[in-house]
Parts: C-alpha cells; structure tokens; sequence
C-alpha cells in the first residue's frame, strides 16, 4: 500500500484520480465486450442470440451500467485533462469543483443513457 | 533538468535516461481521448437505436457504411487509448522486470486481436450478412 493512501486525508482530486485510473479496466472490458459482440454477430444468429443472452441477465447488465458510468467518467476526467494541458483548471476550488462535475457527469450521463435504454424496452 | 557535471562520462554513454517516447505516449493518449468524446457519444445514442434489434436489424445495421466505419473507429481508437493506459498501469505498478514485460506484451496481444477481430466480424457481416 502507498503510504499515501493511509496517511493523507481523502479528498476529492485524489479520489477521482484513482476512480480514473480504476476506470481503464471498466474501459477495457468494455471494449472486449464490443470487440465480443462483434465478432457474435459475425459468427451467426445463433452465437449472436446466446451472447445477447448473456449480456442481457441481470448480472450483465449490472456489468454494463457499471461500465457505462465508468466509461462517461472517464470521458469527462480526459475534458478535464485537455484543459490542464492548456494551463488551465489548477486553482484548488476549479480543480475541485471540476473532479466533483466529472462524477457528476458519469453518473447522470450513465443514468440518462439508461433511461434512453429503458423507454425502447431493455428493462 | 538533470546536470549534466554530477554525472560520469559512463552513466551519459549508457543512456539509463530517458527513453525519449514520452511525448508521443502522452499525445496518443490526449488525442485519442478527444476523438472518442464524440464516438463515445454516438455510439451511445446507436446503442440506444439498437435496443429490440432482431438479428436481421443488426446486421443490416452494421452493414450501413456509417455504422460499420464509425463502429470500426469507435473499436479502434479505443484499444488503442486503453492499450496505452493500461500500459501505463503495468509500467506505475509492477516492479520486476519479467512480469512486467510479460503483462505489457499481454496487453499490446490482447488490444491488437480485440481490434483485428472485431475489423474482421465487422468487415464480414457488413460484406455478407444482412440474410
């Protein structure tokens, strides 16, 4: 364990930078699954109905709105990267309030994508 | 930063430094984050389209050259975003050296088939499926 993690207090720039970097394996798997479905198609109606089968348990599709969340996080964290690139964003109260919108952002861009999902009938 | 009078003639031959493919690492890594912002984006809103797809829906949907080319670019530029961060992970994290070079051979492996697999199912449904 770095003794970062036991000897800081949690505030919220170092708690997104770890959700960030936890979130390339959510992203990660997410692409497998795409690259997964993909290749299900190609491989015929059969394949392709066993794997939506899957995906779509319940198990899977709690699977899936986690990488949802983590995938439009993480979308947020590399906009909010962009701008430190360019020198901006480094005041404590902007960097705060920019890590806690890039939360903000996963969770109800995840929740609306969801919604999206729901009303065509996934839920 | 480095100065250069505190270090031996034999350290500078030897080149321990730095490896001088940062730059390029970090820019692949920016650049290929701002691209997926909008194929992240539509690709959501294809998802959303394609709910209640039957199987004939979604090959006829992937056999559209948007689809399958902006699917393709999704698949693509997103490998090799996570191939590069994971990377980075393997480099931040493991310590001895056979693990290490084992496991970032492992996740340049596992990126390229995910990619060269998924170009191919796309590529083949889109140029003989759709039933």
């Amino acid at each position: 364990m770095s003794p970062h993690l036991q000897v800081w207090r949690w505030h919220i720039t170092m708690a997104t930078s770890i959700l960030h970097r936890a979130s390339i394996f959510a992203l990660y798997l997410g692409l497998l699954l795409l690259a997964g479905w993909l290749v299900a198609l190609a491989a015929g109606p059969e394949v392709s109905a066993t794997y939506g089968a899957v995906i779509g348990s319940p198990l899977g599709l709690l699977v899936l709105f986690g990488i949802t969340v983590m995938v439009f996080f993480n979308l947020a964290y590399n906009v909010r990267q962009a701008f430190w690139d360019l020198g901006h964003g480094f005041q404590l109260k902007t960097a705060e309030a920019t890590a806690w919108a890039s939360i903000a952002f996963g969770v109800v861009a995840a929740i609306a994508f969801w919604a999206g999902l729901a009303i065509r009938g996934v839920l | 930063m480095s100065d250069q009078r505190f270090r031996t003639p034999r350290a500078i031959a030897v080149g321990t430094g730095s490896a001088h493919h940062g730059v390029h690492h970090f820019l692949v890594e920016r650049v290929s984050a701002l691209a997926l912002v909008p194929l992240v984006i539509w690709g959501g809103f294809a998802a959303v389209g394609l709910v209640g797809a039957d199987y004939g829906a979604a090959m006829e949907w992937i056999s559209h050259p948007i689809n399958g080319v902006l699917t393709g670019a999704l698949l693509i530029c997103g490998l090799i975003h996570a191939k590069n961060a994971m990377q980075v992970v393997i480099e931040d994290y493991i310590e001895r050296f056979i693990t290490k070079a084992a496991l970032l051979l492992l996740n340049l492996t596992v990126c390229t088939l995910a990619g060269a697999l998924g170009v191919f199912a796309i590529l083949k449904a889109a140029l003989t499926g759709g039933f």
